[in-house]
């Protein structure tokens, strides 16, 4: 890691000359000019903000310089992609930031589904960006003291940085480094808030952890970083975002999570998207299973303009076990690019890829996977299944699968299936006394169930209604 | 007597399906208790009749009126047929994967009764019930609907659903078709058990042999679309004996 961090002389001149050249000294008054743009002092200033370790601020400039120089994929919906300006976007939103903006500016359509979900007033607020606190520290307060007995450590990224760098230090970025694409660069550059989960060896997280618990403005974040170890024999079960619509006024989020399972590990990650629709959600999502590892992604896309992520798995020891469950819904104007991606490299390892996706009035839902096996991963057993459900003529759904087996002695099994809802079916349902809404509603709940019951009750519940309001076309 | 006597009355009805007139001139009324047999070989219309009724997006009525308690039929969908009372078990009953036997029945009898707290607790009771006598285990519940069904719990689950549902006619399409004879034992007591005695039942089926069973009032033996016969119990047993080509030769006027 040390090779990257080589200072950068014009890097370690910005904040000299800033009494003279802005005519203030400290980062607090920079971002209340609201600078929009990205380049190397807006980078600086995060980091000073962050009262940043130097490797860190360092590493930042680093993937700055590394985002510049990568061109734009040339792959998944280039005309949306390049239609991105950089330069008009905040790179960092401070928390007060968010407390500026008024209830009265949060779009019409977005309280409306907030009242259908019947969703609490305080709740809304948060949810829409209008206030940065949740009154919620309570639950959390004594939801943090059993943690902190067992030895687990949640945080959000940024404080854990700072109080346990030697654990940050050793894993950050090595899963995910910033040459892997130039979001991924992009990320490493200007990110903020996130998850820092440990785990200590043979703990077992009996309740799932949720990003909603540790409230702050940044979970919002356009830009999370997440970094989640489990330690030999430990268990969690994490989960981000949630239902109910989040409004945010960035438009481009991009978050990277890595995940490191150790010997035995299991880890869970669970992520319901559901931003409002004029977000582009690049993400970057991978994850690394030692032996006798197992890892879950289990992934819902409801929201957002244009979705970009395939969650991988790295299956690098002798019995580890990768599991992505993915369900993707594009309604009018919605492209989820989603997918998979699974490699393995060692002898005995298994993987199962379940993509299931609904597209409806106009919307472009599309699979992209990659199965790779490595000679040496013997005696491994791949299953993929993705469905596509094309709800009327104008809806688009692709499939972009790719498989590279150099194994012998291997067992892969693909298999997908496009279908539309079958007027038999809804006969069969309307001829029992459904109204075809609810018969419709029917069949689509049926189709993405090896997706719902995976999910704790009160998400299968909420996602339940959340599909039913896509289907009305109430939803903005 | 007036349509509004009968449960179901239907008078001189035409079906078309794919531009092919397949059912001729159909007049039936059944009245409250009543249970009535439609045979005829297979490509009589039979089923499109049936289908057609229930309202099948594929099957148009061209002519005639039927009515279900006075109420005109014709001018409604599938939904309000269903609603109004009108139940058709499937001769191929549809899959509908991820979706299990106890949310489908639960999301019909919400879209009839309501949702309320009662409702819920006498459901699952009666469901219960109900498994009990069609002779299913209690896991059927969790199963999704038809998915993986073997043709007797697909005929068994179309008969449940009629139990729980009540309607006030019950079309049974070849309900008998594909089932050994314990099978056929069992999902005749269905029939006869879930009835409260006020329904009307039309039994469209080939063989005479659930007959036996599920004893019909009337018989009507259907050819190339018309009822060619109509009479007792009795004639179900002569078509046994006889077969179709009798009738084809010796049609005479509704007994």
């Amino acid at each position: 890691m040390a090779d990257i961090l080589e200072k950068n002389s014009t890097v370690a001149d910005i904040g000299e000359d800033y009494e003279t050249k802005y005519g203030f000294s400290d980062p607090e008054e920079y971002f209340m000019k609201g600078a929009k743009g990205l380049n190397h002092e807006v980078v600086e200033m995060i980091s000073r903000m962050k009262k940043e370790p130097e490797w860190m601020r360092d590493f930042r400039h680093e993937a700055l310089d590394i985002f510049l120089s990568k061109p734009m994929p040339r792959w998944g919906n280039t005309e949306l992609l390049n239609s991105i300006d950089f330069d008009d976007i905040f790179y960092y939103i401070r928390p007060m930031e968010n407390q500026g903006k008024s209830w009265d500016d949060v779009p019409e359509n977005i309280k409306k589904t907030f009242d259908r979900l019947g969703i609490p007033e305080a709740e809304k607020k948060f949810l829409a960006g209008v206030s940065a606190q949740y009154e919620s520290e309570v639950v959390y307060h004594s939801l943090k003291e059993d943690l902190v007995k067992q030895g687990i450590i949640f945080l959000d990224m940024d404080s854990g940085l700072r109080e346990h760098p030697e654990i940050v230090q050793k894993y950050f970025s090595t899963i995910i480094p910033p040459q892997d694409n130039k979001f991924s660069a992009l990320n490493s550059a200007v990110w903020s808030g996130g998850s820092f989960i440990y785990v200590p060896p043979g703990v077992d997280v009996k309740i799932p952890l949720q990003a909603y618990f540790r409230i702050n403005a940044q979970n919002m974040g356009q830009f999370e970083r997440t970094l989640i170890i489990a330690d030999k024999g430990s268990r969690v079960h994490y989960i981000e975002g949630c239902t109910a619509p989040t409004y945010s006024t960035n438009s481009l989020h991009s978050a990277v999570v890595e995940l490191i399972a150790l010997e035995g590990a299991y880890i869970r990650y669970t992520t319901i998207q559901n931003w409002s629709h004029n977000i582009f959600n690049l993400v970057t999502k991978r994850a690394m299973a030692y032996k006798n590892a197992t890892v879950e992604w289990v992934d819902g896309n409801i929201g957002s303009k244009l979705t970009m992520k395939y969650p991988s798995i790295y299956l690098v020891g002798e019995g580890a076990k990768g599991e992505i469950l993915s369900i993707a819904f594009a309604g009018n104007g919605q492209h989820q690019d989603a997918g998979a991606k699974v490699i393995h490299s060692a002898p005995n390892t298994s993987s199962r890829i379940t993509s299931k996706s609904i597209s409806k009035a106009g919307g472009r839902a599309s699979y992209r996977g990659l199965v790779k096996v490595y000679p040496n991963a013997l005696k491994s057993k791949v299953s993929v299944e993705c469905d596509a459900l094309l709800i009327d003529e104008a809806s688009r759904s692709d499939t972009y699968p790719t498989m590279e087996i150099d194994a012998d002695d291997v067992r892969i099994e693909h298999e997908a299936r496009v279908s539309k809802v079958a007027e038999e079916q809804l006969f069969y349902l309307t001829s029992r006394g459904l109204s075809e809404d609810e018969a419709r509603l029917l069949i689509i709940n049926g189709f993405i169930e090896p997706f719902t019951k995976e999910l704790p009750m009160e998400y299968a519940v909420e996602l339940n209604r959340l599909i039913e309001l896509e289907m009305e076309g109430s939803v903005g | 007597m007036k349509d509004k006597d009968f449960v179901f009355a239907c008078h001189d009805i035409h079906v078309e399906v794919e531009g092919k007139e397949v059912v001729k001139g159909i007049s039936l009324e059944i009245g409250r208790g009543q249970k009535h047999a439609l045979m005829g070989p297979n490509g009589s219309g039979k089923s499109s009749f049936a289908n057609a009724l229930a309202g099948h997006p594929n099957y148009t009525i061209t002519s005639g009126q039927a009515y279900i308690e006075g109420t005109n039929l014709l001018e409604m969908d599938a939904t309000e047929r269903s609603r109004a009372g009108l139940f058709l078990a499937f001769q191929y009953p549809l899959a509908i994967p991820g979706v299990t036997v106890a949310n489908f029945l639960r999301a019909a009898l919400k879209a009839r009764n309501g949702n309320d707290e009662e409702s819920l607790r006498n459901f699952r009771k009666e469901l219960m019930e109900k498994f009990q006598l069609l002779e299913v285990d209690k896991s059927f519940a969790n199963r999704y609907v038809n998915d993986g069904f073997s043709g007797g719990e697909k005929k068994r689950l179309e008969i449940l659903q009629m139990a729980m549902l009540k309607p006030k006619i019950a079309i049974l399409d070849e309900t008998d078709s594909g089932l050994d004879i314990d099978a056929l034992k069992v999902v005749s007591k269905g029939i006869n058990s879930s009835t409260s005695g006020d329904e009307a039942i039309l039994l469209v089926t080939h063989y005479q042999r659930i007959l036996n069973y599920v004893k019909p009032d009337r018989v009507h033996v259907m050819i190339d679309g018309k009822i060619a016969r109509s009479g007792g119990p009795e004639l179900a047993l002569h078509l046994e004996e006889h077969g179709y080509d009798w009738m084809k030769q010796e049609p005479s006027p509704v007994a």
